[in-house]
């Protein structure tokens, strides 16, 4: 049964077209991520979900209820807002009570709910405190409380992490996804530029672009299959190499691009297999291996060090391949310096391959 | 000894702390007497003493009687202090028939500034914040004829306007000018709270929207608590130039309800009789005191409302 369904979604301001024929079922207790740069529609799609936008065409149901016409505050949801949103002149309790008051839920009732959300959240000793006092942290809990006393079916969350601190945000990342496991049957979108948040929290990820999705699936999938050019450079950082190139198929598969050959066979080839004609291939840096480690890689070659990038756990090298820009990743105590000559190689089943002309995996 | 590093940080503490050498160091001093400082100080001395002799020849002036005014020194300080101007200004100084000062003016200003004020500022504040968070189609069409109005010289509709308020039966009565006021006040009221309100974030709005609020729910449970200070600025506005007018005081009213502003114009202006300059003093005083008290006393409020409301999303 799916907990909030898009049918048909336009919504264009005057002339310009923001989101077109958008279609999206999530299923009830799903965390949905809503990745992509911004201007992408994301946070506008959230808001049409939400009814604070009005939708030009097609149709939003949430819990099996057409509510396209209803009102924010009729549609059981709970929404959390980048900036936090609180009320400033009202105490945290205050700021928890103001929805069920407008619901005119009875005091006991609201009691009990801010009193489960406080708990849920580690926000008691702040109930009689106003937002001013609270550092961000804090801010942001109560304003996912406020989406909790709800009590509602679907939770929208609008970045509700990129005004903290790194630090912060990796705290409240795992306590979001933590609420999610102890809220069952609870289904959250959660809209996000942040690729770590979308790999970290979702069941599944939608990566939009120019108010469209371009891939909705799993963080796995999109990860290890990504469905064109766009999904593949915009996921994992450091970002994946690219080589431009021809596929010939004469007899295996091969990628070739200058001097530059790599033996496909092993390449899993989505739908009608290999199509011959200029393509770009694809490999994340953290899928190619150095030194000994790539004696037993199928592919192998030579490439001088360009620079280095220490990263503590990690380092980043830039090298060439042919011409061709090469980044890959090493162990953080690997000794390297500028002009070494390094053996690098990998494993082509683990490469995308995307056409040049339609940007789609091949 | 066992400690040898701790001793080596010290070392090498003591070692920084000596490697200061002869010259500059530390804060740059300030000199109380540099060229700069006597510049600026002098010439806001200056511009102080001139912007306050004529308050001070007036307060003077004011308090002497007429032989010594006779006497022609203007800003000598008076010899026999007397209050008798400041009591016939209030009370007793004749304008056109009525003999009672400027006390009937200042009662009729107090009835039609405070009716005037609390209006334009309720409405305005409805209008700003409707035009801000909620943009209905047209608003923007709204808004500009509403900017408009505020560039369009007042002398341009004085007649029309007398025309509409016979029409409407309130020509010459409190209510008629306290709504030409109420609507001159609108345009530049309406932008100051639009203008406050869009810089309100957006995502409160929502976020209350969200919460089930309505309309007036997010007016006056969200949007005017955070809003103190522009209502204090937007007041301040409305009083001074409401209490401060003259022109639609003197059209729109009749001798009985003038307000304090042709009043005083009347007692200055008479022509019979001596001309007694203190009573004129203390009766311009007098009429400009209510201005000055509210941007003391609300200028302090201003200060801490502004200080209140800096609570950042």
């Amino acid at each position: 049964m799916a907990s909030v369904s898009v049918r048909n979604l336009d919504l264009s301001f005057g002339d310009v077209k923001v989101l077109q024929n958008l279609n999206l079922d999530i299923e009830k207790g799903e965390f949905l991520v809503l990745l992509g740069s911004s201007g992408c529609g994301k946070s506008t799609l959230l808001n049409c979900i939400a009814g604070l936008l009005d939708i030009t065409d097609g149709q939003i149901f949430i819990s099996e209820h057409n509510v396209t016409w209803e009102q924010p505050k009729d549609r059981g949801i709970g929404m959390v807002f980048q900036s936090y949103a609180l009320y400033p002149q009202m105490t945290v309790e205050g700021n928890l009570a103001f929805g069920l008051k407008n619901a005119r839920v009875p005091k006991d009732e609201i009691k009990k709910r801010i009193a489960r959300a406080a708990q849920l959240l580690h926000i008691e000793p702040l109930l009689k405190r106003k937002p001013a006092q609270l550092s961000g942290g804090q801010r942001q809990r109560v304003a996912i409380g406020r989406a909790l006393v709800r009590d509602v079916d679907v939770f929208l969350f609008d970045e509700p992490l990129s005004n903290l601190d790194a630090k912060l945000r990796a705290e409240l990342r795992v306590e979001i996804k933590r609420l999610h496991q102890q809220l069952e049957n609870t289904t959250m979108i959660y809209v996000t530029h942040d690729q770590i948040e979308a790999m970290t929290l979702a069941d599944r990820i939608a990566i939009m672009r120019a108010g469209a999705i371009q891939q909705l699936a799993d963080p796995a999938t999109i990860y290890n299959k990504p469905y064109n050019k766009y999904v593949a450079g915009f996921i994992g950082s450091p970002s994946i190499n690219f080589f431009d190139g021809t596929l010939e198929a004469a007899s295996d598969p091969v990628f070739e691009a200058g001097e530059t050959k790599i033996d496909l066979s092993r390449y899993a080839f989505s739908g009608n297999g290999p199509k011959p004609g200029p393509v770009t291939f694809g490999i994340r840096p953290e899928h190619i291996f150095m030194d000994k480690a790539a004696v037993d890689e199928p592919f192998r070659a030579d490439v001088e060090v360009d620079v280095v990038e220490p990263m503590g756990a990690d380092t980043l090298v830039w090298s060439k391949l042919n011409g061709h820009e090469l980044r890959f990743r090493v162990d953080g105590q690997t000794p390297l310096r500028k002009g070494d000559r390094v053996k690098v190689g990998f494993d082509p089943a683990r490469a995308s391959i995307f056409d040049a002309e339609t940007e789609m995996r091949l | 000894m066992a400690e040898a590093g701790l001793i080596d940080h010290t070392d090498a503490a003591a070692g920084i702390r000596s490697r200061a050498l002869e010259g500059p160091r530390g804060a740059r001093p300030r000199r109380v007497l540099s060229r700069r400082n006597i510049i600026l100080y002098g010439t806001l001395f200056v511009v102080a003493v001139y912007y306050l002799l004529p308050l001070y020849v007036m307060i003077v002036t004011s308090l002497k009687g007429m032989p010594e005014i006779r006497l022609g020194n203007v800003f000598s300080p008076p010899v026999e202090i007397t209050f008798e101007p400041w009591v016939k200004a209030w009370a007793t100084a004749c304008t056109g028939l009525n003999c009672d000062g400027l006390s009937r003016g200042f009662w009729n200003s107090v009835r039609i500034t405070i009716p005037s004020v609390v209006l334009s500022i309720a409405i305005a504040s409805v209008n700003g914040y409707a035009l801000a968070n909620w943009r209905f189609k047209g608003a923007n069409l709204f808004f500009t004829i509403l900017i408009v109005g505020a560039f369009i010289p007042y002398q341009v509709m004085l007649y029309p306007i007398v025309i509409i308020l016979r029409e409407m039966g309130i020509y010459g009565t409190l209510t008629g000018l306290v709504l030409v006021h109420s609507i001159f006040g609108m345009p530049i009221l309406t932008l100051l709270f639009r203008n406050y309100f869009t810089s309100v974030p957006e995502e409160l709005f929502k976020a209350a929207r969200v919460d089930g609020a309505g309309f007036w729910g997010i007016y006056f449970k969200i949007m005017l608590p955070m809003s103190l200070p522009i209502f204090v600025v937007a007041m301040i506005l409305q009083v001074t130039g409401i209490w401060n007018d003259f022109l639609f005081g003197v059209v729109y009213t009749k001798p009985d309800i003038y307000p304090m502003t042709v009043q005083l114009n009347n007692i200055v202006n008479s022509v019979q009789g001596v001309k007694e300059y203190n009573v004129n003093m203390a009766a311009t005083l007098l009429t400009g005191l209510v201005p000055l008290v509210v941007y003391f006393v609300s200028g302090k409020l201003f200060v801490r409302g502004i200080a209140a409301g800096a609570v950042k999303g």
